[in-house]
């Protein structure tokens, strides 16, 4: 195995960043994991691609479009139903501050 | 070294709900002003499993803006996801367009008298919007109506020099959205909004400053009064030796200043990557040729035509030209009319002032532009006067009923027959023989007491061109 690429710091802030605790065991093994997945990046990089556009998604080009019409869902109050907390038909959360 | 010695650089980010009635990825209603919470569905509600489809008129739109704009039209475009964690983004993520948006490029031109100034744009993206949070005491409510909402974002380049001219570009801006039906530019709804790049330089420096952003935008007045705080501030901190801090501002309405918004912990690490859910964007040649065919005529080319074709005064042109229905309206009284500022004052004063009082659209709140025509055209002929066609439009604001019908009901006819108007004349010369002696003694100014005399005996219906003729003839003795 390489150097390692991916340092602690960096665990901790994607880590933060995805709002996620973790142990510092845990923090190791995702270390290793990712680079592991680098690795196989490393990997895929020694594939000449010169001329390839850069590609996301395979398949048929353009997508499926729809019409611009109202279909309001039938039962909206559905939407709330697994709220924790709601107060006059709002989702009530913890205090947002600025 | 004074303030003089500054130039301010500001760039404009305007996002603008487009005029769709369903939602971006879902067919939720976009309608404003509902319940909380009534417009929603697993989609924008960013329940698990649930796959966005995207608005064909919401794409259609956002072309539109971006040929109104000079924009070069992308063939293809994709799909972002930004990422970031809010109370008002179910999925905690937003659907964007990052690296490849559909409009690239482009430029607005100001209205101005000199030549003409542009403010090139960097790009137009289509977005969705996010919920909307309202804060209680000790508690925040989301309602998510609006989630999901199509928006395009437009990216000025920093071209813009000051408060005034970030002002024209707003209006500007809006005026054309709303003229290719793209938007209702409603600020204070929240379906226009801006948020302002301000950074200040030495004149003549080609480096950009430090720059702030100030968010929370929601009145022209406002981005106006916020940057000209917010330069004044940056010189200040420069000429006290200081530095520009790299940060987001909020603007505070009710103290008219501008205030560091406490900073939120990586906000600029949004993560973009392409949307797996929603394959490329393309957009026919044959759409956009569509679209091309079908614009209307843009704000700037009406203005420039008004003041060709009719000779009217860059305001003139302004006022009538600011909304598409005044514009329209004011065209439709035209035709077979002599002159074209009868019918431009007309609209600017009397059908403007009946819309704004009654707060109801031209269409609903004056009378049908043919109606508006007849009456002038009445004027134009002296068969009633200016004041009798005011009396007569206000009545026909209420009541519906065409010009002539009015005229004839409140008899509002003009008498320009010389026989009845000398026959008043000669009354009044007799009445007033003393008057009529100093007149004649060389008091010039009783001329007026007496037209304002024989309009009196003929019921301030007569000619005052024929009165004017007559009675000069007769003082002259």
């Amino acid at each position: 195995m390489a150097l390692s690429k991916i340092t602690p710091e960096q665990v901790r802030h994607v880590s933060l960043l995805a709002r996620l605790s973790l142990a510092p065991d845990e923090e190791e093994r995702i270390r290793a994991n990712m680079d592991e997945i680098l690795g196989y990046i490393d990997k895929l990089n020694e594939l000449n691609t010169d001329g390839v556009e850069p590609t996301a998604q395979v398949g048929d080009p353009g997508m499926a479009m729809r019409d611009d019409v109202v279909t309001n869902h039938p039962d909206p109050e559905a939407m709330l139903a697994n709220a924790p907390a709601r107060e006059r038909g709002y989702f009530k959360v913890p205090k947002i501050i600025e | 070294m004074s303030h003089d010695a500054y130039e301010a650089v500001i760039g404009l980010e305007v996002h603008t709900h487009l005029l769709t009635r369903s939602k971006l990825f879902c067919g939720c209603s976009t309608e404003f002003g509902r319940g909380p919470n009534e417009n929603v569905c697993p989609v924008c509600m960013g329940m698990p499993g649930v796959l966005p489809v995207l608005n064909r008129h919401a794409v259609e739109l956002a072309v539109r803006t971006g040929i109104a704009a000079n924009c070069e039209i992308a063939p293809r475009s994709i799909f972002d996801r930004k990422s970031y964690f809010y109370p008002d983004l179910p999925k905690n993520y937003q659907i964007s367009q990052y690296e490849t948006p559909i409009c690239k490029g482009g430029y607005i031109e100001l209205p101005g008298d000199g030549a003409a100034r542009r403010v090139r744009l960097v790009r137009i993206h289509i977005e969705e919007d996010a919920g909307k949070n309202i804060h209680e005491a000790n508690s925040s409510l989301v309602d998510f109506n609006r989630s999901g909402v199509p928006l395009v974002e437009i990216v000025s380049e920093p071209d813009i020099r000051s408060a005034e001219e970030a002002g024209a570009y707003l209006r500007e801006l809006r005026d054309i959205l709303r003229y290719i039906g793209a938007s209702d530019g409603r600020m204070e709804e929240g379906s226009f909004r801006c948020d302002v790049n301000v950074s200040v330089r030495k004149k003549g420096a080609s480096e950009y400053g430090v720059k702030t952003e100030i968010k929370n935008l929601n009145s022209f007045r406002f981005v106006e009064k916020a940057i000209e705080h917010e330069v004044a501030r940056q010189i200040e901190v420069l000429e006290s030796g200081g530095k520009v801090a790299q940060e987001t501002h909020l603007w505070d309405p009710d103290r008219e200043e501008t205030r560091p918004m406490r900073s939120k912990e990586f906000a600029n690490d949004y993560r973009y990557f392409p949307e797996p859910d929603l394959p490329p964007l393309v957009v026919p040649p044959e759409m956009i040729d569509a679209i091309r065919s079908s614009m209307p005529e843009l704000p700037a080319a009406r203005r420039a035509r008004y003041a060709r074709d009719y000779g009217l005064s860059a305001y003139e042109v302004g006022v009538l030209t600011a909304e598409k229905d005044t514009a329209d309206y004011f065209e439709a009284v035209l035709p077979g009319l002599k002159n074209a500022r009868t019918a431009a004052n007309w609209v600017m004063t009397e059908v403007l002032r009946v819309s704004n009082e009654s707060g109801k659209p031209i269409a609903q709140a004056a009378p049908p532009a043919s109606e508006v025509r007849a009456l002038l055209k009445m004027v134009e002929d002296q068969q009633i006067s200016l004041n009798a066609a005011k009396t007569a439009f206000a009545a026909m604001c209420k009541s519906g009923k065409s010009a002539d019908a009015t005229v004839a009901e409140l008899g509002l006819a003009q008498v320009s027959d010389e026989g009845a108007i000398a026959a008043a004349c000669d009354k009044v010369i007799a009445a007033e023989a003393g008057k009529v002696a100093e007149y004649r003694g060389g008091r010039d100014k009783l001329f007026g007491f007496f037209v304002g005399q024989v309009m009196k005996a003929m019921g301030g219906k007569a000619n005052p061109k024929v009165i004017n003729e007559i009675l000069k003839k007769k003082l002259a003795g």
